[in-house]
């Protein structure tokens, strides 16, 4: 029987805690549009995106009057571009990326992602020539996000794919100079990259996915941070116990809402990713839920181990409310994304050093992160190699997103408006790994026994 | 299917007929009610049966919310299973 609290409760996560559905995104897969012309590959895109998610919009919308939720974002993946235009006869996939824009844009969906290609262990023809197409896509199109897999635990670290991306993201911050290198934050760079991951900028639909799929992600820092302030001063057991409840009801609204889309779009339903994704918004931060648990800070010591607690007991608490759990699942900390993270940052206790610290516990990478425009594509490789090598050895997803501000400077702050959020610039070394990167070749795959 | 129906607002006289009289305009039937006053607050809870009704659920929602708006309170229609799955295992 339910009760008029259970009720209220639901109401109120949702009215003030900023409880909802973060996203539900339908992978499609291309496989099926590969040809020699670029043209025509790029036309059978279009036709197949359209037909295939016509009723996404339209279903989520209906959906979220029905249960009274809000579902921020209704978006696609699709099968990584490398391998469909690897048939083409063309030297640039732009013309495929321009497809998946006006796709998405018919479709009325904001973010449309996977023009991607996997290189954990060498590039086809098709993964140079997506590289090489990456800045002109990205500075070409609204919706299009990109990301390239350049390690992994199985494979090692690519490290000429790493070199290249360096290049790749300062070239794509100069395309989109007059947005403040807006382009690079639609460009992910990925160690141990999922295949079923429904966020955006780094979904893709993977080869090992059915022909469609929709996948869900949820939200709720707010919620979690409001569960934990009735518990201040208690054990850690309690805080955990706390997290694992609240993360529990979160996700089984992701999972009704996701049963219910995929019926009625009949698509296969895929997985909820139990993620807890901040937004600009105040009182939707993971940060302020760190600090919370009675850090000054988010960044001081302690923020490692607060935040690792925090991920686990997501995942402890999501997984059991959902048949099937994937994704990236875990807690992210984009900065421009999460109001407390901006003003750790903007304080100067946020560091890029403690941020890497802080994802080798939870759900990706440096993400987010506005550096100054002066810094080398030698830097920005390095910050790459660095945050593959903690994914590769700890068997996790890690990533990088990281906006290299044309003409900006450390204490200026880059506004990326929406979700996206604002970004203060953030200090690097300025110390060369020109000649560490300029070595190329591959970190060989990391030894899985032995572990200290 | 059923539904919630939850409204909120300054109490005075007739709230639940009138919203009683407006979902039976839709063919929604009323399968339960509760109400409380909390915090000097009208706080009413109905379990609606929305199987004849005239409207898809989406648009009983809707209607629902514009009838708060003209009433001056805050009224709610939302499927019950999103809150049997949130609070029960």
């Amino acid at each position: 029987m339910l009760t008029l609290k259970d009720i209220l409760t639901t109401q109120d996560m949702i009215d003030k805690r900023h409880l909802d559905i973060r996203t539900i995104t339908m992978g499609i897969s291309l496989l099926d549009c590969v040809s020699e012309d670029v043209h025509i590959c790029a036309d059978k895109i279009y036709e197949k995106i359209v037909r295939r998610a016509e009723n996404l919009v339209k279903v989520g919308e209906e959906i979220e009057w029905e249960f009274g939720i809000p579902i921020v974002n209704k978006r696609i993946s699709v099968t990584p571009i490398a391998i469909v235009g690897n048939s083409c006869n063309t030297d640039s996939y732009v013309p495929l990326a321009l497809a998946m824009d006006r796709a998405a844009e018919t479709c009325g969906v904001n973010f449309i992602g996977g023009f991607s290609a996997l290189v954990q262990k060498g590039c086809t023809k098709g993964d140079w020539v997506l590289m090489n197409s990456i800045p002109e896509a990205l500075a070409s199109t609204k919706r299009v996000c990109s990301s390239v897999n350049v390690g992994s635990t199985k494979a090692g670290i690519n490290m000429d794919a790493v070199a290249k991306m360096g290049q790749v993201i300062k070239e794509t911050a100069r395309l989109t100079e007059k947005d403040d290198g807006l382009g690079c934050a639609k460009l992910v760079v990925f160690a141990n990259a999922v295949e079923d991951n429904p966020f955006m900028a780094g979904a893709f639909h993977g080869v090992g996915e059915p022909e469609t799929v929709l996948n869900v992600g949820v939200s709720g820092p707010g919620v979690v941070y409001h569960a934990l302030q009735s518990v201040k001063g208690q054990p850690f057991d309690v805080v955990a116990e706390t997290i694992k409840k609240t993360a529990f009801r979160i996700t089984r609204m992701g999972q009704i809402v996701g049963v219910e889309a995929s019926r009625r779009l009949d698509v296969p339903f895929g997985i909820v990713d139990l993620s807890l994704a901040p937004t600009p918004a105040v009182g939707d931060s993971v940060a302020r839920i760190l600090e919370e648990m009675g850090l000054e800070v988010c960044g001081t010591h302690g923020t490692t181990a607060a935040l690792a607690l925090l991920n686990d007991a997501v995942k402890k608490g999501g997984v059991m409310a959902s048949n099937h759990v994937g994704g990236l699942s875990g807690a992210f900390i984009p900065v421009s994304e999460d109001e407390g993270m901006i003003a750790a940052a903007e304080a100067g206790v946020l560091t890029l050093s403690k941020l890497e610290a802080m994802t080798c516990v939870c759900s990706v990478g440096l993400d987010m992160i506005a550096v100054p425009g002066d810094t080398s594509a030698e830097t920005v490789s390095a910050i790459i190699a660095d945050e593959a090598a903690i994914g590769m050895v700890n068997s996790k997803t890690t990533a990088v997103r990281i906006i290299p501000a044309p003409g900006k400077v450390v204490g200026d702050r880059v506004e990326m408006g929406g979700l996206l959020g604002s970004a203060p610039v953030m200090p690097v070394h300025s110390e060369s790994p020109a000649e560490f990167i300029a070595r190329g070749g591959r970190i060989p795959a990391p030894l899985q026994s032995l572990k200290n | 299917m059923k539904a919630v129906v939850t409204v909120v607002g300054e109490d005075r006289v007739g709230i639940i007929a009138e919203v009683c009289t407006h979902l039976a305009a839709y063919g929604v039937n009323v399968l339960d009610i509760s109400q409380t006053v909390m915090q000097g607050y009208f706080t009413m809870m109905m379990v609606v049966d929305t199987e004849n009704a005239t409207v898809s659920l989406a648009e009983l929602a809707k209607a629902a919310e514009e009838k708060g708006k003209e009433m001056g309170l805050s009224i709610r229609l939302q499927r019950a299973d999103i809150f049997k799955a949130m609070h029960r295992v």
